[in-house]
């Protein structure tokens, strides 16, 4: 049995130590977020944050994650109250099929978080571990420059709730 | 007053010497000329200046990743400091436009600029000075045929008194041999033209061959091992460590394909080299291999065994607790090793260009900064083009979690004793410190 | 989700008893009955066809609409949500048309059970067959509302207002939609014409209303079938062969089975599978699978180097889809030139998956296959039962771009749900089965000629092209990648061309300009080397690429501005603005000296001939050294018609633009003589962000009351050539080989000094 800590809440799980996150999360878990794209850390897909950075879920086994603060897409907010990154991406509209969108907006979070000063090249540096068939790469560069202003404007870049408008 | 008088003819004896050092050291200025006009060079020797340029992996210390080509600006740290590599795109204010064909081969014969400054050895001038006057014409007519940028890169960044370049007159007398290429009678004509390319415009050496205090290459030593960009260039003498020996064959397709099946991913430095021989035509990197397979030499009978063993044992599918072959996370392994890692290198499915870890050679080395690296970094194509990709694993294991896989590829899957101390040299790699990688590389 | 299947026959439900069929006579504007749309608009509002849309196929108007008494709202579309944004169009449709709030309408989208049979949502007819449906079908059940409820408040028709989903007389009583609607209202045939709103008066269509999927797919919402955790669970994997051709020799299945979590090793004939009880476990167990399974045999692929020669020499089934008088040698400079493109990969980011529950009713599958009702009846073919054994449910998946690994990998859950009846069957491909064995975009070669007069027009054209079939979907288990291999495989029936005006590997191969002669003849190839279908445009991408960068070299043989050159050849008058639009956005006609290794290019085509009109503009650089191209700014313009969705409207293009770029700079699928070895993203680059413009701006030219035309699609081949112009124009060499890959425009620019190509 291991104890992971996900989007600050404690969680035991019975699966093989050496399972990678990824599967835990969506087979064990329930939490869908992170994508199964290709399972060998190229496409960005499965990204979830570990201690504040951005890893690939497929090919991190729980093994290593005892004890570190694992945060999902479900640890930035909610449908009914959306963090400031995905408020940002439902503004842009930022997806098509929107399969890839949980990891980007992850990989952005983690950078977000690291450099709240972030600007577009960064962004663009940054999010190059990460790919979209749609072509939504436009728009999520807008979502992700909204999210960093924001969160700038909330001064947090956590998961508390943004409303549009009520920022302080 | 003696004491003083003592004093004073030191003083001016040293003056004098150091007068006569600067007028030992001096090289006059080339006047500089128009910019030629990219007409007046032949489209073949163009092309055939192109194919030189790959070899001689110029982009690789004169391009700054993403940027425009040729112009400069890379940093090449080294033990002394760090050097910038210039701009040699033919732009008349900030590039070599103004060069005419004797300043340029006067740069790469004999390491001094056109205004007759000392260049660093960075700037492999030791292995560029047995070119031929053909090729050099060639890669001239190259370089006066690129695209012009307008930029300077940026000062080196070398500590007193490095900066002072008449300096490099005293390194050049003690460790420079002019000259160009004497061929091995005794050799074929294939082997010749790869030892002309391997030890003139390839510069191989410059990585593969340990280098002195100074920074020299010990040329007694040619090939045994050295560091680049604090990776390790491994032996390519009978005491390189590659589990399958290499042959000819394979170090072609390496080093034209940046793979070889039984080798694995040209990491590192190498990934630019072998991306820029993929530009080469073939016979001039099959010579390559074949001039390199020579030194690597024939493997004894008992290393061409165990290759042979353990390439046959890889090639059953064994029970599912093989250590290092087929694909499940069987009790008893590594857990991260095989969540982190088996998915690609033990699936025996030849989905990625993944290969068993008991092949590579990082985990062979004396030292783990290679493997280290590949861990931390993950292998990268820095092209869009078809090659291998593996993920970085640093933020996603903590460095407790990278030494211990480590470890275990080291023992449990390359059967080799442990690394001492795998957690300094991770930290050494930390803090950049480890431009050495752990001394001798072999 | 319900994991039991309800297997209802959709002809049932509807079947009314003795369903009054009535024609409306509520069209009370003459409208003209040409069926050719309106080429100019403000001359005629709306020629609706005397059937609109999928309404043609599935008359009755409760097929589309549903109202309960409680006032609930049902939408229903034969289509499916690719990602492209139908389901919030064609919701907006519903709520205009209807008048009630966006927000109360329900949509139910392609399911065998519940849903009109739209056949597959592909080649950008979302918005034309079922959008037109949904269009009329809403405005018909408003009238119907309306004339229910003037005979029960007693006032006429046309005094009457609707909103809010109720009907208002002019002394303020109301009825609402629930309390009107009766049960056999809506039980009737839809009239040829409907009464549709002035577009005017629109207050949802129109409007970027935002998407209704996107909320869940941001929060980690189960938004896809591979969210999908139905009770009792189980996963399935399958072992591919390495080599297509390659057949199942010998397999320890029983090593396999002992493995922890393992249900069953499914074996027919050279289909192997697994079931387990976890996902993670399942594909440790296929892994295992894969090491102990022995192949034999393989096929024989054609060298990738010269794929174009291949292609040009397999026999060809010719047929002339063109010819206006064609001489063959009139006065005037002729040119031509040769055009290919490679085998290239939906490569979606998630891998297909389905989901299979086999009872003893019949089988269900969730599935994001692009034709739910082709695919009910594949399926029942493979299995041996009667179609309606069959249901399959669309559930969104990872965008397709056309026919992927979809319709295979139900096939895979389906076969395999067999082997554990009641369980349902979560088959997820992995990234190397989506690689190497989706159905590819086919290798196309075209040839072009022209003639140029002394006068800079062109006044004689010729255009050949050379494809496979560009459909594989199903319709019959052949189509379905694991009934090959079963131990009595099916045999994929025999490819057709598919017909024109649309058609498929010479979709937009007739020039939408006006040459005096020409001639155009479709070469479709039935054998396939490689197993191929439908991707994005099929093969527009390839004609439009080829017509448009042969286009610029005339312009530049005539000496003419390559925008001018094809506004003098353009009569259409939406194409001429579509083109001015672009080139006024971009600044084409001021643009001044530029830095050596940039230029710009223009591309343009009207989707089909028939669809949406959309040109691109844009700038990039060529970096002699490495052969890297990287585009600049992207100005495009698109006539879609009216536009319901504006956003919408934009992420499509936006997306065809990044996509084509991503197709027209990176992609093909690699292969050796017997296996694919694009296995991997490492094998298959595809665009990063690196590779990603600067900017794309999107201008979109509305037209209210004009028929919605196709859009999805249209994007590619203009793109494509916009680039090759580009480079064309940054370094003075023509790249007519697809993809410009690095290695290609280095080997292209390798000789050429700078100054003579910038």
């Amino acid at each position: 049995m291991i104890t992971l800590t996900i989007n600050g809440t404690r969680h035991d799980v019975s699966s093989d130590p050496a399972t990678p996150l990824l599967y835990v999360l969506r087979d064990e878990l329930g939490l869908h977020g992170a994508k199964y794209g290709c399972g060998f850390g190229q496409c960005g897909a499965c990204t979830v944050m570990v201690d504040g950075r951005a890893v690939y879920s497929c090919v991190t086994p729980v093994a290593a994650l005892p004890g570190r603060e694992i945060k999902t897409v479900e640890g930035l907010g909610t449908i009914d109250s959306p963090g400031p990154m995905q408020r940002a991406f439902m503004d842009e509209q930022a997806a098509q099929c929107g399969y890839c969108i949980p990891g980007m907006m992850m990989r952005a979070q983690a950078l977000l978080e690291q450099n709240p000063a972030a600007g577009e090249q960064d962004i663009r540096d940054h999010l190059q571990a990460n790919l979209c068939r749609c072509g939504t790469h436009m728009r999520i560069l807008a979502a992700v420059q909204r999210a960093a202003d924001l969160m700038r404007s909330a001064g947090d870049g956590g998961p508390s709730p943004v409303t549009t408008g009520a920022v302080r | 007053m003696r004491f003083l008088k003592v004093v004073l003819a030191l003083f001016v004896l040293a003056g004098l010497g150091f007068g006569g050092f600067l007028v030992f050291a001096h090289r006059p200025a080339i006047e500089a000329a128009a910019a030629p006009r990219p007409d007046w060079f032949d489209d073949a020797l163009v092309a055939r200046g192109a194919e030189l340029a790959a070899i001689g992996n110029c982009s690789s210390c004169h391009t700054v990743e993403g940027g425009p080509a040729l112009a400069g600006g890379r940093a090449l740290r080294t033990p002394f400091g760090t050097i910038y590599g210039t701009n040699i795109t033919p732009d008349p204010d900030t590039g070599i436009g103004r060069w005419p064909k004797e300043a340029f081969a006067r740069a790469m014969r004999d390491g001094v600029d056109r205004a007759g400054e000392h260049l660093y050895p960075a700037f492999p001038y030791d292995h560029f000075t047995r070119l031929t006057d053909r090729d050099i014409d060639a890669l001239y007519a190259y370089l006066m045929t690129r695209t012009p940028v307008h930029d300077t890169a940026p000062a080196n960044d070398l500590p007193f008194p490095l900066g002072f370049r008449p300096l490099l007159a005293g390194w050049k007398l003690l460790f420079f041999r002019p000259g160009r290429f004497e061929p091995d009678a005794s050799a074929t004509a294939e082997v010749n033209h790869g030892a002309y390319l391997v030890e003139s415009l390839a510069h191989c050496g410059a990585c593969h061959t340990p280098r002195n205090a100074l920074g020299a290459e010990e040329t007694e030593r040619r090939f045994a091992g050295g560091t680049s960009d604090g990776w390790i260039a491994p032996a390519l003498t009978t005491r390189n460590p590659a589990p399958v020996p290499w042959t000819a064959e394979a170090l072609a397709r390496y080093l034209k394909q940046g793979f070889d099946r039984h080798h694995g991913a040209a990491s590192g430095p190498m990934i630019e080299v072998a991306r820029n021989l993929s530009r080469v035509p073939d016979q001039d990197v099959a010579a390559m291999a074949r001039y390199v397979a020579q030194s690597v030499g024939e493997p004894s009978r008992e290393r061409a065994e165990a290759a042979r063993s353990l390439l046959a044992e890889l090639a059953e599918p064994g029970p599912a607790s093989t250590t290092g072959t087929a694909g499940a996370a069987a009790p008893g392994r590594d857990p991260i090793y095989a969540g982190a890692c088996g998915g690609c290198h033990d699936a025996a499915r030849e989905i990625v260009h993944a290969l068993p870890l008991s092949l590579v050679t990082a985990a062979r080395l004396d030292s783990p900064a290679n493997l280290l690296r590949a861990v931390l970094e993950g292998v990268h194509p820095r092209d869009r083009t078809a090659g291998p990709l593996m993920p970085g694993f640093d933020g996603a294991l903590t460095d407790e979690q990278i030494v211990q896989v480590t470890q275990h590829v080291r023992t449990a899957i390359a059967g080799e004793p442990a690394w001492d101390d795998v957690a300094g040299m991770l930290r050494r790699i930390r803090t950049g410190d480890a431009s050495d990688s752990g001394g001798d590389a072999r | 989700m319900s994991p039991v299947p309800h297997v209802v026959s959709r002809r049932g439900v509807l079947a009314g008893s003795g369903a009054l069929v009535m024609s409306f006579a509520l069209a009370r504007t003459a409208f003209a009955q040409d069926p050719q749309e309106a080429q100019n608009v403000g001359e005629e509002a709306r020629k609706p066809l005397p059937q609109p849309g999928s309404l043609k196929n599935e008359p009755l108007l409760d097929a589309w609409i549903r109202i309960d008494a409680d006032g609930r709202i049902t939408v229903f579309t034969g289509k499916a949500e690719l990602g492209q944004g139908i389901k919030t169009a064609l919701l907006q449709v519903a709520a205009e048309q209807l008048d009630v709030p966006f927000e109360s309408l329900t949509l139910v989208t392609a399911d065998t059970a519940r849903t009109a049979n739209e056949g597959y949502t592909a080649g950008s007819h979302s918005m034309q067959d079922s959008g037109t449906a949904i269009l009329h079908a809403s405005a018909q059940v408003r009238a119907l509302l309306v004339a229910a409820a003037a005979g029960r408040l007693g006032v006429a028709a046309d005094r009457l207002r609707t909103g809010g989903a109720a009907v208002t007389a002019p002394d303020g009583r109301s009825l609402s939609y629930g309390e009107i609607v009766t049960a056999e209202m809506l039980h009737v045939n839809a009239a040829p014409q409907s009464p549709l709103k002035d577009p005017a008066d629109h207050t949802v269509m129109g409007r970027p209303v935002p998407r209704v999927d996107i909320p869940a797919k941001v929060t980690g919402g189960a938004a896809y079938v591979q969210d999908m955790r139905p009770t009792g669970l189980v996963h399935g994997r399958i072992v591919r062969p390495p080599s297509p051709g390659a057949r199942l020799r010998a397999v320890d299945a029983a090593a396999v089975e002992q493995m922890p979590g393992v249900l069953k090793v499914v074996r027919n004939g050279s289909f192997l599978g697994v079931v387990a009880e976890g996902e993670w476990p399942c594909i440790q167990a296929m892994r295992r699978l894969a090491v102990l399974a022995r192949w034999e045999g393989h096929s024989d692929l054609p060298d990738a180097a010269t794929i174009d020669q291949t292609i040009l020499k397999l026999p060809s089934q010719d047929t002339d889809i063109l010819d206006t008088g064609h001489l063959g040698a009139p006065e005037g400079r002729r040119f031509e030139a040769t055009f290919t493109k490679p085998y290239q990969m939906h490569a979606s980011i998630g891998p297909s998956c389905a989901i299979a529950q086999a009872t003893r009713d019949g089988m269900t599958v969730w599935t994001h296959s692009q034709g739910a009702y082709p695919l009910r009846d594949a399926l029942a073919e493979m299995l041996q039962v009667p179609p309606d054994k069959v249901r399959c449910i669309h559930v969104e998946g990872s965008g397709c771009y056309g026919h992927n690994g979809a319709d295979d990998v139900a096939a895979d859950a389906a076969l395999l749900a067999v082997a554990v009846p009641d369980r349902p069957v979560r088959v997820q491909w992995m990234r190397e089965d989506e690689h190497r064995y989706e159905p590819y975009g086919p290798a196309m070669v075209a040839k072009l000629t022209a003639v140029l007069d002394r006068s800079g027009r062109i006044v004689d054209w010729t255009h050949d092209v050379w494809s496979n079939t560009h459909l594989t979907r199903p319709g019959r288990a052949g189509h379905l990648l694991p009934a090959l291999y079963l131990q009595q495989p099916f045999t994929p029936p025999p490819p057709k061309p598919l017909p024109q005006p649309e058609g498929g590997g010479d979709r937009n191969a007739i020039p939408l300009y006006r040459f005096p002669r020409g001639r155009v003849t479709n070469h479709f190839i039935p054998d396939m080397p490689l197993r191929v279908s439908a991707l994005r445009s099929l093969g527009a991408y390839h004609n439009v690429f080829a017509i448009e960068t042969f286009l610029d070299d005339l312009a530049a043989a005539a000496g003419i501005d390559p925008v001018e050159f094809r506004l003098n050849h353009m009569e259409d008058p939406r194409a001429r603005d579509v083109i001015s639009k672009t080139a006024e956005a971009f600044g084409w006609s001021s643009a001044g000296t530029r830095r050596p290794g940039t230029g710009r290019g223009f591309g343009f085509a009207r989707y089909k001939n028939l669809g949406a009109y959309t040109a691109v503009a844009l700038d990039l650089t060529v970096d002699r050294d490495s052969g890297a191209v990287t585009v600049g700014r992207v100005v495009a313009a698109v006539d879609s018609g009216e536009a319901v969705n504006p956003s919408g409207i934009r992420n499509q293009i936006e997306g065809a633009i990044v996509q084509s770029t991503s197709w027209t700079l990176f992609e093909a699928v690699r292969f050796d003589r017997t296996r694919i070895t694009s296995r991997s993203w490492a094998d298959y680059p595809i665009l990063r962000f690196d590779a990603v413009p600067a900017s794309v701006e999107v201008h979109i030219i509305d037209r209210p009351g004009q028929p919605f035309l196709g859009t999805g699609e249209s994007g590619q081949g203009p793109t494509a050539a916009a680039i090759a112009n580009a480079v064309a124009d940054a370094t003075g060499v023509r790249l007519r080989d697809l993809p410009l890959d690095r290695a290609k425009v280095r080997t292209a620019l390798g000789r050429r000094p700078a100054s003579r190509a910038g």
